[in-house]
């Protein structure tokens, strides 16, 4: 049992989570698009590549860094059978969302956030309820452009956060943010396919070694 | 908040008046309880099951008891059987000793909703509300197949069906049966967004597709006047047609039989109208239906009443008979009997005395001194 936990933290990508995607995949899918530079958020500035008619675009280089290690990351989480919840407050792709969730086997919440949901979850829920230990953001704004509620929670209950921030967004809070476009639906699709892809991936490899495991 | 009324009532005055001024100062807001901070406790599914087992054991136990046979022992004779061997006086009916299912005892949304690891059973658990919007995310489901078999249609070339879907005759759940099958509060915001959700589904041209989903949040609404079933003519030896009807006005009880082919005389209790209701009134009221329709000549009318007063007796003879005059009249005219008031029974009655004042509104004299 041990063996099975340390093993894959030996290998910098045990999961090979650098072949799901390319650059070119990511600029087809227009993630590289930002916002006007009004909207501009101060921290986000070392994550733009340039402005270019008063757009501000996304350094791609840098996204598929951090977007390597938020897979890596959250495909670690997965093998460990740890709780992943995705988290997006864009009506638009609130089924998208929640059917990847679905189809992963793991758990949504793209609706109205309650005030006590991470804070007060024994009160809510009841005794003895497991929290989420992975959040993954598709867009870390709520409904009136300001930062989801859920980013200071879980900084506050100790979970990490995993949340693809554009450049309105405020990267601060969270663990492993992929700078990149939150509101086309061409990327949203395109980050939802990865996450599944590596999720599935990553029980598949601790079914395998448990398997193995018993055999032995 | 109440710790520091309470110290002010200690200020006030020491002795027996402290006391009650203790309780008048505490608020309304301590005595409430928090239902969600008291946390009830979860039931798991092995605990139902042995809670199933033992209901069962013990009905059995019940039935030798009572010596029935415990087979064919039903919930009404388990309810009849506790009510005999523990009589209860008590007056709440839900504070006397009962012997349920415990599917009923224990509700379902009580029941633990992870499993062992603690991984939630529902992918929506986090969200709070996991059934109302399990339920939105399946309709709007809908929704997109509708549109997509729709775009398919378009590319096609094919025309799109137009059938209207009769809406007069349907509605939507409530929201009460909407909590009931889901198990869970809603809120109105909540209901009225589903039922929204819902009309934008069903005004799509090719919704048809859906209908089997549609009907489970459907119900038909029973067209009114279908439910009136006027009798038919009755016949009595002499080949008279006749017809009866029931009336009722404040405590007074009337039956009337109608016979056709009359002289327009009226017998009420075995005596002449002119004997009993001695009051131009109250025949006034009498004749009021046959007036109406402008059968007065035409009809025999023998009654019995019984109960109330002069006004109330006549009241309900009127309502009898217009009651018993449908079975002659077609269905326009008892449209219009009905809107005129004759077929509607009269609510008002005594209105009771209230403690503290004289009667039902009047007040006892102020006095200014």
């Amino acid at each position: 049992d041990d063996k099975l936990l340390t093993e894959p933290l030996s290998h910098p990508d045990f999961f090979s989570v650098k072949e799901l995607f390319t650059l070119k995949d990511l600029f087809d899918a227009r993630v590289h698009l930002g916002h006007k530079k009004g909207c501009r958020h101060r921290f986000m500035e070392p994550y733009i590549f340039g402005c270019r008619l008063d757009q501000d675009i996304i350094d791609l280089d840098q996204t598929m860094q951090h977007l390597q290690l938020a897979l890596n990351f959250t495909a670690h989480v997965a093998y460990r059978g740890g709780i992943i919840l995705f988290v997006s407050r864009k009506r638009q792709f609130c089924h998208l969302v929640e059917s990847t969730a679905r189809a992963c086997g793991e758990y949504a919440h793209t609706r109205y956030w309650q005030g006590g949901l991470l804070t007060n979850a024994h009160i809510q829920f009841g005794p003895g309820v497991r929290l989420p230990d992975l959040l993954v953001f598709l867009s870390t704004l709520n409904n009136v452009f300001e930062p989801h509620v859920a980013i200071r929670d879980a900084a506050k209950m100790n979970i990490p956060t995993v949340g693809v921030v554009d450049t309105n967004c405020n990267p601060c809070l969270i663990t492993y943010p992929i700078p990149g476009n939150d509101d086309s639906p061409a990327a949203v699709e395109l980050y939802c396919k990865l996450f599944r892809m590596t999720i599935i991936r990553a029980k598949d490899k601790r079914r395998q070694s448990e398997a193995v495991e018993e055999l032995q | 908040a109440v710790g520091r009324v309470l110290r002010l009532c200690r200020r006030w005055g020491e002795g027996p008046r402290a006391q009650t001024l203790r309780l008048i100062c505490a608020t309304t807001a301590v005595q409430k309880k928090n239902v969600g901070a008291s946390g009830p406790e979860k039931y798991t599914e092995a605990f139902i099951k042995k809670q199933i087992e033992e209901f069962n054991l013990g009905k059995r136990h019940l039935a030798n008891m009572m010596g029935e046979d415990p087979e064919t022992f039903t919930q009404e004779d388990i309810d009849r059987a506790i009510a005999y061997l523990f009589p209860s006086g008590l007056f709440d009916k839900q504070a006397r000793p009962m012997m349920k299912h415990p599917t009923e005892v224990f509700p379902e949304q009580r029941k633990i909703q992870w499993g062992e690891d603690g991984r939630p059973f529902h992918f929506l658990f986090y969200t709070g509300k996991q059934s109302y919007y399990s339920l939105m995310h399946e309709t709007y489901e809908k929704f997109l197949n509708v549109q997509k078999h729709q775009d398919q249609l378009i590319a096609q070339d094919l025309p799109l069906q137009k059938e209207k879907r009769n809406l007069a005759g349907s509605r939507w759940l409530t929201k009460i049966e909407l909590e009931e099958m889901l198990l869970e509060k809603l809120s109105d915001d909540d209901y009225s967004r589903f039922v929204q959700l819902l009309q934008k589904l069903v005004a799509l041209p090719c919704a048809d597709i859906e209908e089997n989903y549609i009907q489970k949040f459907s119900r038909e609404v029973p067209v009114q006047l279908q439910k009136v079933v006027i009798e038919p003519l009755q016949y009595d030896e002499q080949g008279v047609p006749f017809s009866t009807g029931e009336g009722k006005r404040k405590t007074a009880r009337a039956t009337a039989v109608v016979y056709d082919n009359g002289t327009g005389k009226i017998t009420v209790n075995g005596t002449d109208v002119l004997h009993y209701f001695p009051v131009v009134q109250d025949r006034e009221q009498l004749l009021f239906p046959f007036q109406f329709l402008g059968r007065i000549g035409k009809h025999d009318m023998v009654c019995t009443v019984s109960g109330g007063g002069r006004s109330a007796q006549a009241g309900a003879i009127r309502l009898a008979s217009a009651k018993a005059l449908r079975s002659f009249v077609t269905e326009k005219e008892v449209e219009f009997m009905r809107q005129a008031g004759l077929l509607t029974v009269d609510p008002r009655v005594k209105e009771r005395k209230k403690p503290g004042q004289e009667g039902p509104r009047r007040k006892f004299t102020w006095k200014k001194r």
